[in-house]
Order: structure tokens, then C-alpha cells, then sequence
């Protein structure tokens, strides 16, 4: 559970070791997936990192929040350990979710972390739905629902937010306009220019901000809070963004070219809010070297760990599917495959 | 096994229609349980479009009994996003036809959360939902869809043929830490039955009831058919002696149950309104004979709707709606 803001120098100083933490896991699981250790599919957070950090700054440690595919920078931003992420990029037993989850579906619902998504809008509505919890138990936290600017597109994203703003429900949405769904640039995709615009058909607050400044997507995540635990209702936060790396790690990235991508670098979330804490004199270049050697040897060690879990036993691919384990998947984990399939032959 | 003459009759009963029946069931878990709220479309003043919620919203409010915008997906995923965060939802899809309209939140949220998360998501929510045709709702009314439900990994399904299974099932339903699918013929609402007055009285899912005891034949019937099969059976009592089987939770489904009789009889009729091919009716078959091969007297036979969309014409719903009738013949095919 995650418990910073940045109204201390504390907190500033945690929210930037959260980005470069961020930074660091991602470009060790980009490495290791290129090298063949990590399996399936990984989408990268690099450059995105002050808009999670942002929202998860302007939150109380028990709000919700629900992911997109590209979720790992926000697991971290909410508090989740690299260890057991990278455990689970992995599939290693010791995973968030033993492995049978990866890295589009991190989660922990107990820490608030109500799931990274394979698909893309279906985050809002599961925020919408813990709102109605929070709503309807009268309990006081609210749901964040991560979107892409391609999800503004969704059906789904759509219901979920008339619902939460006709019922007044605690939920913020906040759009990540990283400019590209999947390889397609956000102009072709939407008819208003403004993808916070959209807020303007639920009559609720919708305000776009420099995604590359955590301060900014701090300053209007915290108003759209208070504003949902003053039973208002939701907001649209836009951050936008930009995604250094392809939308999945291999993408040969033909819709851009290099000089947009070294524009974007220009105003690295990461680096202005160093420069920024050095200009204030809260940090000295010196700390923040000692700050990142201490994030890579804390991601190093999440690789070792990872790398030396156990894997999941056989037994496990047959465990959680319900509450209770019905008699049609028992009769598969009373006799699964642990000897390499040779028992499993007059099971099937 | 349960068989209803044996055990859940000689408590104390009342007669109620199945509509009564499925609310008296949500009244109960409201009263019991805090964190159990109904949700879906006119549910609310409305009563309901077939009038199974009826007047819940007078006793307990529109806090409780949530009045949706036209929004199956928006409410099917605020529902599923809700039973993970602490509450028990349950959700009136009005037709089951609609399921298309809400099945990203039902397939790939809803069913997948807890397994894709390592146990880490509970999912106690519960869907009630219409099927089948006869009252010349058309194609987009009267599906039959409840094969798709109990072919997805992760969802269970239960489908009641009589008062006491609609009371049972939906109890168990809404107590149950899983997503459970109650999907309710829409023809048998006026249907009349003894039901436990018991407040405590619910069917474990998994659990099939011998409706009536036979020696020669079987029929395992769902939903409408289980009324009608039973009537059959009556009417053929001179002739052949038929045992009558609601299986009532189609997943989880009760094959011991239905394997015993068939050792005991040697034949069987599945009859189920679902679409002939790819269904519930293949998964049952394939169940016995997987058990009970060696005990089959004669080839088993299907009774269910030809594989056509249900027509709005009168005639035309009459040709393709399975009927007691058919399972009649089916019985005549292989006595």
C-alpha cells in the first residue's frame, strides 16, 4: 500500500524514486523479455511514469485503482513489491498471481489493485463497480479507473462513466493519452480534439494536464478526490503522455519516427522532476545517483528472486477457478501431469 | 442425489408461482444479508418487465433495488467491479438475449478474474436472467443461451423447472462466493408448486432432483420440458414406466444422478430448449455415455430446438419449440 503525496519533501522524494522504479522494472523486464526469459506479451510504461505516480500520489493508501494492459507502472505506483511483479512476469509460483496471471493481469485486490487488463476499456467499469461498493457500504475511499485515449473509444468505457456520473459514485477516470492506440494516432481514432472533452455529455469535471509533470496530474487527481468524497461525483483527468517504447516490446514502431520520440524525451517526467527538487535544493544529483544505484540493485534482486522461485506445481493450473472446486475440474487436479503426462493418459 | 418426495417435501411448504417463488428467494437474502443489492434495468418502481421483482422496491428502496441505465455492459461490469470490492450483487439481465451486449464483462472479467489472479478476486455475484419463446417475443426475446454460460470456464449455471428449484437455486445463487447464472424460462412463471417455507432451505448447485421415479426409460428435462415431461409421463404411465430427472444446476451438473438412472433404465431422453447442436444436451450424453456406455439399451435421443432463431409467428414458434409432445415421441422411438 502506497502512502505519499507530494506536499512533503518526503513524498516528492518517494514519488521520484517511484518513477525511476518504474523506469528500472521495465527495462529490465524489456531486456529480459528480449532475451527469451520473460513468456507472452509485455507492454512497456517507460515515459508514462509521473501520470500513474500522479494519481496514486493524490490517493489515500485504501482507494482502488483498475489497470490497463500496461499496467506495471501503475502497480508501483500503488505499491506493489517488484519482487513478486517480476515473479509474476515470470510465471513463477511466487507471482501476484502465481503465475497463472502475467503481465497483463497483475494484481492485488487487497492492496487496492483491482487488476492490470488485457482489455483495453474495461478497466472503468470495474472502477465504477468498486464505486458502487465504496457508495454503497459508505465507506470512505474512491476508484480510480485507468483508460488509454484508444479505450475513449470503448462502448463499455462510455456506460461505465454515465453510470458512475448519473449515480454520483466516487470514481476518476483518468485517461493516459500516450497519442497512439496501438499503432494508430489518437486524431484518427476520436472526432474531438480533447479527449477530456468527452466529460462535457456526463456534465462532470473533465480537465486535461501536462502528463509529463507528476505535480500536475497530482494537483487535478487530488481535486477530482475531493470532489468524489464530497459525494460530486467523477471527473476525467487526460494526462498526456508519451510511451518511449513500441506498444508491445517488439513493435517495429513504422507510425513515428525518431524526432517524435526525442521531443517527447526533451520533457522526461523523470528528469524535470529531478531537475525540479535540485532546483529547491531537496536533492543533489549525487543523491539521485545513490537513489537510482539503490533502485537497480532492488530490481536486480526482484530478477534474482524471480528467477529462482518455484515454478507453479502442475496442480495449481486446475486451482481458483471457483470458490468451491466443482467435481469437472477436480477429476483433472486429483490427476494432473506431474509425471510429464505418462499418469494423464486415461484421465482425458 | 436428492429426490424432492424423500427430503425437502416433509418440511413445512406453500404453494407459490415461480415468479413468487425467485422473489420470495431475493427477499430472504435481502433481509439476511446487508451487503445483497439487486441491480439491473426497471427492476426498481417497474417491478420488473416480467414482474419477478415485483415489490421489493417498496420494501427496501431504490438504494437496494438499483435502477439501471439501458447499460448491460456499463451494469454487468459495475456489477462484477462491485462483488470484487465487498458487495453481493445481483443482476436482472432482462432477456438473456442481451448477454451479447454485456458479454466482454461476462467472459473476460467476471469469469477470469479470480483464476487470472491467483484466487486473489472474490466474485460473489449472481446474474438472473429470462430464456425461451412461446409468448411471440421473436428472435431477440426468447433465446435460449444458457449452453453459452455453462461452456465458459468459470461461471456457474442453474436453470429450475419447478417453484421449490427456482426458491433453492436463487438462494444458493446469491449466497454463493461465485458467479452463478440463474436463468429462468420465461413460460413457467405462473407455473404452481410446493416450496419450504424454510428460510435456511436452499439447493446446493450441483444437485439434480428425481422428480419422478421410473424403471424403463429416463428423461432428464430442464426448465419447461420438466412440467411437461412430467405430464408425459403420466400419460404413457399404462405403457412405460418413466423416471423424470430436472438435473436444476447445469453446471456444476449432478452426472451421478443421471448415471444411476440411466444403469437403472438403460435408455435416455435429454430435453432442453436449447439449440439442438453444440449444447447442453451433447454435454449430458457424452457424460453418460462416458459412465454408463455398457448399460444403454438404445440409441439416446435429443429433444430441444431445431438450430433456428425462435420465429415471432405463433405457428412458426409452435414448429420449433420442443415440447412434451416430442419427448413423447422420443420415449415411442426407443420403447
Amino acid at each position: 500500500m502506497a502512502d505519499y503525496d507530494l506536499q512533503s519533501e518526503a513524498g516528492r522524494r518517494d514519488a521520484l524514486r517511484r518513477m525511476v522504479t518504474i523506469r528500472a522494472f521495465d527495462e529490465e523486464a524489456g531486456d529480459r523479455f528480449a532475451d527469451g526469459e520473460i513468456p507472452g506479451f509485455v507492454h512497456l510504461y517507460i515515459g508514462e511514469e509521473a501520470v500513474g505516480v500522479g494519481t496514486c500520489a493524490a490517493l489515500e493508501p485504501d482507494d482502488y485503482i483498475a489497470s490497463t494492459h500496461r499496467g506495471h507502472g501503475h502497480c508501483i505506483a500503488k505499491g506493489l513489491d517488484p519482487k513478486y511483479m517480476m515473479a509474476e512476469l515470470y510465471g513463477k509460483a511466487d507471482g501476484y498471481c502465481n503465475g497463472k496471471g502475467g503481465s497483463m493481469h497483475i494484481a492485488d485486490v487487497d492492496e487496492g489493485m483491482l487488476g492490470a487488463n488485457g482489455i483495453v476499456g474495461a478497466g472503468p467499469p470495474m472502477a465504477t463497480g468498486a464505486a458502487l461498493s465504496i457508495d454503497y457500504q459508505d465507506r470512505d475511499q474512491v476508484a480510480v479507473g485507468f483508460l488509454g485515449d484508444g479505450a475513449v473509444a470503448q462502448g463499455q468505457v462510455h456506460e461505465a462513466v454515465n453510470i458512475a456520473a448519473t449515480w454520483d459514485l466516487p470514481a476518476i477516470f483518468v485517461i493516459e493519452n500516450n497519442h497512439y492506440g496501438e499503432g494508430t494516432p489518437v486524431e484518427k481514432q476520436h472526432n474531438v480534439d480533447t479527449l477530456s472533452d468527452t466529460a462535457q455529455a456526463y456534465d462532470i469535471p473533465g480537465v486535461t494536464v501536462d502528463g509529463m509533470d507528476v505535480t500536475a496530474v497530482e494537483e487535478a487527481v487530488a481535486k477530482a478526490r475531493e470532489r468524489a468524497r464530497a459525494g460530486d461525483g467523477p471527473s476525467i483527468v487526460e494526462a498526456e503522455t508519451y510511451r518511449y517504447r513500441g506498444h508491445y516490446e517488439g513493435d517495429e514502431e513504422p507510425y513515428r519516427d525518431d524526432a517524435e520520440i526525442e521531443r517527447w524525451k526533451a520533457r522526461d517526467p523523470i528528469e524535470t522532476f529531478k531537475d525540479r527538487l535540485i532546483d529547491r535544493g531537496e536533492l543533489t544529483e549525487d543523491e539521485f545517483d545513490d537513489l537510482q544505484a539503490e533502485v537497480e540493485a532492488e530490481i536486480d534482486a526482484a530478477v534474482e528472486f524471480a528467477l529462482e522461485a518455484d515454478d507453479p506445481t502442475p496442480e495449481q493450473a486446475y486451482e481458483d477457478m471457483f470458490a468451491e472446486m466443482p467435481p469437472e475440474i477436480d477429476r483433472f487436479a486429483t490427476a494432473a501431469r506431474t509425471d510429464g503426462g505418462e499418469s494423464g493418459g486415461d484421465r482425458r | 442425489m436428492t429426490a424432492l418426495a424423500d427430503t425437502e417435501l416433509e418440511t413445512e411448504t406453500e404453494e407459490l408461482t415461480v415468479r413468487e417463488a425467485i422473489r420470495q428467494a431475493m427477499r430472504e437474502e435481502l433481509r439476511r444479508d446487508e451487503d445483497v443489492f439487486l441491480i439491473g434495468e426497471d427492476i426498481g418502481v417497474f417491478g420488473g418487465v416480467l414482474e419477478v421483482t415485483g415489490d421489493l422496491y417498496e420494501e427496501f428502496g431504490p438504494e437496494r433495488i438499483k435502477d439501471t441505465p439501458i447499460s448491460e455492459a456499463g451494469f454487468m461490469g459495475a456489477a462484477t467491479g462491485a462483488a470484487a470490492t465487498g458487495t453481493r450483487p445481483v443482476v436482472e439481465l432482462m432477456f438473456s438475449d442481451f448477454a451479447g451486449v454485456a458479454m466482454e464483462q461476462i467472459m473476460n472479467q467476471m469469469a477470469k478474474m479470480r483464476y487470472m489472479f491467483g484466487g486473489k478476486a472474490e466474485m460473489p455475484v449472481t446474474v438472473r436472467t429470462t430464456e425461451g419463446g412461446g409468448m411471440g417475443a421473436a428472435s431477440q426475446h426468447s433465446g435460449t443461451i444458457h449452453s453459452w454460460i455453462a461452456h465458459f470456464p468459470g461461471l456457474h449455471a442453474v436453470a429450475p423447472g419447478t417453484p421449490a428449484a427456482a426458491k433453492g437455486l436463487t438462494k444458493a445463487a446469491i449466497r454463493s462466493d461465485d458467479p452463478v447464472f440463474v436463468f429462468e424460462n420465461k413460460m413457467i412463471y405462473e407455473q404452481k408448486g410446493q416450496v419450504p417455507t424454510d428460510e435456511d432451505f436452499t439447493i446446493p448447485l450441483g444437485e439434480a432432483a428425481v422428480e419422478r421415479e421410473g424403471e424403463d426409460v429416463t428423461v432428464v428435462a430442464t426448465q419447461r420440458l420438466v412440467g411437461e415431461s412430467l405430464q408425459t409421463a403420466e400419460g404413457m404411465a399404462d405403457d412405460v414406466d418413466v423416471e423424470v430427472i430436472d438435473p436444476r444446476s447445469l453446471y456444476p451438473l449432478d452426472t451421478e444422478t443421471i448415471v444411476e438412472s440411466v444403469r437403472k433404465t438403460g435408455r435416455l431422453i435429454v430435453a432442453d430448449e436449447s439449440p439442438l447442436s453444440y449444447g447442453t444436451h451433447a454435454e449430458i450424453i457424452a457424460r453418460v455415455q462416458e459412465e454408463a456406455f455398457f448399460s444403454l439399451d438404445a440409441p439416446i435421443q435429443r429433444v430441444g430446438t431445431p438450430d433456428t432463431h425462435m420465429p415471432f409467428s405463433p405457428p412458426l414458434e409452435q414448429e420449433v419449440l420442443p415440447t412434451g409432445e416430442d419427448v413423447r415421441n422420443a420415449i415411442g422411438r426407443v420403447t
